[in-house]
């Protein structure tokens, strides 16, 4: 099964990632907040995962790892 | 089996850049061609003035830091020392097409056997987002308050159609990082850049379309779509230069 990790604490929380998932399953978690001060992205329902990498391809700070 | 990890030949550090800045992906795209051509050991990197100033930090290879606009002819004398390296310069639009004109246009015209990465975004960024030889006409900047007047200020300087007149320069592409799709093609021209220089083609020069959402004053995801409007139209993506596909077409 695909699997999708963060490195959260790099994270900026730009949303570029949600923004071309095609299963829409990144959100910004806006209730949390990592060591530099940013909501950081995460999955949501990580079972619906294809394992496309589009997040990691569009992800600026490359803190995204995918495993199928 | 891993789909996605980060390259090797980008260090494993925190990036300075803004969020949603797209500096990010251009230096992935970068590691992953010097990944793939298997190429690191013999690689140096000449590092701009702008944001990317700092790129000897993130790249995994011998890095040098040019003076404002001299990255081509910085990266002209390391490749003329050692011919065996594989010399790039990474600039944005203020350093090359701005004060680096000139070193830009020569090192092109003398067909120096280097890869150029131009990042183009249409204002200088680290200074604060000041009006930059790329602002598009009417665009707001720091010193463009009202727009850009192309009557005051002129018209945008478009690197890759000026470049592509010369006879000298083996390679031009124009791409962008506004999506996936085009993300991976601009994969594809800077790898290419890499494997002409490699092959002792010549100059090639790779322009990104990137975004500044913190100077354009817009979030991640809106400078993206600013950037498909206004930027892609003005400055239209394609190869404006390749000569040994020229040379192909000519003797057939």
């Amino acid at each position: 099964m695909p699997k999708v990790t963060f490195r959260t604490d790099w994270c900026k929380g730009c949303g570029l990632c949600a923004l071309v998932c095609p299963k829409q399953i990144i959100v910004i978690a806006k209730d949390k907040i990592n060591q530099k001060g940013h909501s950081p992205a995460e999955i949501t329902d990580q079972s619906k995962c294809i394992g496309c990498a589009f997040c990691a391809t569009m992800c600026p700070d490359c803190i995204i790892k995918v495993e199928k | 089996m891993v789909v996605f990890e980060k390259p090797k030949s980008l260090c494993d550090v925190p990036l300075h850049y803004c969020p949603g800045c797209t500096h990010g992906i251009i230096h992935r795209l970068v590691a992953e061609a010097i990944d793939e051509l298997g190429i690191e050991g013999r690689t140096i990197g000449v590092a701009p003035v702008g944001c990317a100033v700092m790129a000897y930090n993130y790249f995994n290879c011998d890095m040098v830091e040019a003076a404002h606009g001299r990255a081509p002819a910085v990266a002209t004398g390391i490749k003329r020392a050692d011919p065996e390296n594989i010399v790039f310069s990474y600039q944005g639009d203020g350093d090359l097409a701005s004060i680096g004109t000139a070193e830009t246009v020569h090192a092109a015209t003398r067909n120096e056997n280097i890869t150029v990465i131009f990042v183009n975004n249409a204002i200088y960024g680290m200074t604060g987002g000041q009006m930059a030889p790329t602002t598009l006409p009417g665009q707001i900047t720091q010193t463009s308050p009202y727009g850009r007047d192309v009557k005051h200020c002129g018209y945008p300087v478009k690197i890759s159609e000026m470049l592509s007149q010369l006879e000298g320069p083996e390679y031009i592409e124009r791409v962008a990082v506004n999506n996936v799709k085009n993300i991976r093609a601009a994969k594809k021209a800077i790898k290419k850049a890499f494997q002409n220089q490699v092959e002792g083609k010549g100059f090639s020069l790779i322009e990104v379309i990137s975004s500044c959402p913190t100077n354009w004053g817009l979030s991640p995801e809106k400078a993206l779509q600013w950037l498909e409007e206004n930027m892609i139209p003005y400055y239209p993506l394609g190869v404006y230069k390749d000569r040994t596909a020229q040379k192909e077409a000519e003797s057939k």
